[in-house]
């Protein structure tokens, strides 16, 4: 236990569980914007492969660290479209559709990437977003390095929270979303298009997750490789359930979900790594999202008509 | 906006021409993709269909491709026709896999006996694993969509485990592997000297299996009612968990006996790269096949030409083998297009 203990009161420890929430936190908040609307985007995962991609690349080809955010957004607002349109007007199953998309999503990475790099077997490297140092905050001793000391990017996903709690509570555009989520007639009635609405949702939302993939390679790491995403947006689909969509609640679950992360890996390089296979370690986090799932399966009160699609005319 | 009107009888000109328009523009679209990776896009294609069936050798390589595509296609096919969206077929093929390895190396028994011995174990294996999900759904209502993504990478890992230490090959030179299956315990060939053993049989008569039960069993037509409408199936006295568990244990049996013919009738052991998503590519020769059984046997065969062609081709032309997967995404999504719009109208509106 004293091993814990040791992990717990360390700096470092408390600095990557910010920086291992950062893109799920994005991924999250973008697969809650969708489901509060009432689609369900299970493109999430292939768009933040393209999202990752799209913004590794762009710094490689020579942009600037921000335009490759821009880029990875832009993409993954693409695959939103596409997902939007086919599950929102014309209603296609949600599943079937945002399966699809990672599919396609994750092919059209691969694809361009082996195009772009065709004998490349070490992935290349980009200069990643650097440590912003907050004067005064920075410089505390402890805090300053377990808290204040991370990327714009983190920063960014914070904001991104509290924006998006913002928007979702305190906005007219934030009520109509709402309801387009729980009651789209009533959403018809006051003379607003839940078509539009929801489209609008997937595709801001598929722009966070391509922002949530994009850190992976921007800030995290430094280069694009296959299956960097593993799972990560499937793990965001339990954390928005656990999160009972809503958004101070999944970012809680998120830093949760981070802690533990980050504490398997540290527990790896301690006596229990000595006895413990690696790979229960890395079973965690999966482990932990179908707990999570169970937990709140009771409790969670789930978007009316999420999944349903909305034909108008239709009673 | 828009809005979607049932049409009462589609003219067949709609029925016909829709499927084949999305073809097309799947078609279109790989053109676009050759061109902008600089070949030719006929070229392109005519090394796509001549690495898929160009030879005999290729043409049996496509049917090797095609048997576990069969297998976890029509788990997911069976699946999804009861509403149950198992996307676990890869971490039940594992399943399937481990078990088959276990019981023909671990037994001694003598192949007649382990052969079916280990079809059998496979299939319990498999049905075990999606088990949990579905219990979890119909119990507790925990969405299976996310639990059956999730335990893909808790099987992979544990698999990896495995390989690494109870299950390592003691001749394996240090890669983690399994050790093979002795000779009498491999599925044989079904025509000597030719590379292609009794697990593509195996698969035609599951199909065959799968469609009989559909059509013409108790439990066929309970599952098409609670896939079409679990609130009337129920109102008419259908216990639909039961029907969801019993589904979901023909599902996972069917994907763990993809991992069975793998092993026992193609590598002889296990990997942890035994199944190149197989699992996920099911869901497409599922949907491919519009979730008929028989029709998951043309559409695999269709989708495993496609991997081996594509594989074939980027060998010789500058195009990425990854064209196969973006093809087969598009080629799914233009095709439930296609489908919806052979029974809706768009009207302005």
């Amino acid at each position: 236990m004293t091993e814990i203990a040791d992990i717990l009161i360390s700096a470092s420890f408390w600095a990557a569980v910010l920086r291992i929430a950062s893109p799920l936190i994005f991924a999250t908040m973008g697969e809650l914007i969708c489901e509060r609307a009432g689609v369900l985007n299970l493109g999430i995962e292939g768009i933040m492969v393209i999202g990752a991609f799209a913004g590794w690349m762009t710094v490689y080809a020579g942009g600037g660290l921000w335009t490759g955010v821009a880029v990875a957004m832009l993409a993954g607002m693409a695959f939103g479209a596409l997902h939007g349109v086919l599950t929102v007007p014309f209603g296609l199953s949600q599943h079937v559709v945002g399966l699809g998309i990672t599919l396609l999503a994750t092919a059209s990475a691969y694809y361009a990437y082996r195009l772009a790099l065709p004998e490349v077997t070490n992935p290349p490297r980009i200069e990643p977003f650097q440590t912003l140092h907050i004067p005064g905050l920075s410089d505390l001793p402890w805090l300053g390095q377990a808290l204040f000391s991370q990327t714009a990017l983190t920063w960014a996903a914070f904001a991104c929270v509290a924006i998006v709690a913002l928007v979702l509570y305190r906005t007219p555009l934030g009520l109509a979303l709402r309801a387009a989520g729980e009651n789209p007639h009533a959403v018809e009635a006051q003379g607003l298009s839940v078509g539009a609405i929801r489209i609008g949702a997937v595709i801001v939302g598929s722009g966070l997750m391509a922002v949530g993939g994009a850190f992976l390679t921007m800030s995290a790491f430094s280069s694009f490789f296959f299956e960097m995403v593993n799972g990560r947006g499937w793990i965001c689909i339990a954390l928005v359930v656990f999160g009972a969509w809503k958004p101070g609640k999944a970012l809680l679950g998120a830093l949760l979900f981070a802690g533990f992360d980050a504490l398997q890996v540290r527990l790896q390089q301690t006596g229990m790594g000595q006895v413990v296979p690696y790979q229960v370690f890395l079973m965690i986090p999966y482990l932990l999202s179908i707990l999570a799932l169970i937990l709140m399966s009771r409790r969670a009160r789930v978007p009316a008509a999420l999944m349903t699609p909305f034909n108008r005319g239709e009673r | 906006m828009m809005r979607l009107d049932p049409i009462a009888a589609p003219s067949p000109a709609r029925t016909l021409g829709l499927p084949a328009l999305a073809i097309l523009a799947t078609i279109a679209l790989a053109a676009g993709l050759a061109a902008i990776a600089g070949a030719n896009p006929l070229e392109t294609f005519g090394l796509i269909v001549k690495g898929a069936v160009g030879s005999r050798f290729a043409t049996l390589e496509t049917l090797n491709r095609a048997t576990p595509l069969i297998f976890t296609g029509l788990a997911v096919a069976v699946a999804f026709r009861a509403r149950l969206w198992n996307i676990g077929a890869e971490a039940q093929l594992y399943a399937g896999a481990l078990m088959t390895v276990v019981i023909g190396t671990q037994l001694g028994l003598p192949g007649p006996l382990a052969i079916p011995l280990m079809a059998l174990g496979a299939i319990v294996a498999g049905a075990l694993v999606l088990l949990g999900p579905v219990l979890l759904k119909t119990r507790l209502g925990v969405d299976e969509v996310v639990t059956t993504l999730l335990l893909n990478f808790i099987m992979a890992l544990f698999i990896s485990y495995l390989l690494e230490g109870p299950l390592k090959d003691p001749m394996g030179m240090g890669w983690p592997k399994s050790p093979a299956l002795p000779r009498d315990a491999r599925l044989p060939r079904i025509v000597e000297g030719l590379r292609l053993h009794w697990g593509f049989a195996l698969a035609l008569i599951c199909a065959a299996g799968v469609w009989v039960m559909q059509t013409r069993t108790t439990l066929g037509y309970e599952i098409r009612a609670v896939g079409q409408n679990p609130q009337a199936a129920r109102f008419a006295g259908i216990p639909v968990g039961r029907v969801l568990v019993k589904t979901a244990l023909i599902s996972g049996g069917l994907a763990a006996l993809a991992g069975f013919s793998e092993v026992a009738g193609l590598k002889g052991n296990l990997t942890s790269d035994l199944s190149p998503d197989f699992g996920y590519t099911g869901i497409i020769v599922a949907m491919l096949a519009l979730l008929h059984p028989l029709g998951v046997v043309v559409s695999a065969l269709f989708v495993a030409g496609i991997f081996v062609g594509a594989d074939s081709m980027s060998r010789a032309a500058e195009v990425p083998t990854y064209i196969a997967d973006i093809l087969l995404a598009a080629a799914l999504l233009f095709m439930v297009l296609a489908i919806l719009l052979t029974r809706y109208r768009v009207v302005r509106g």
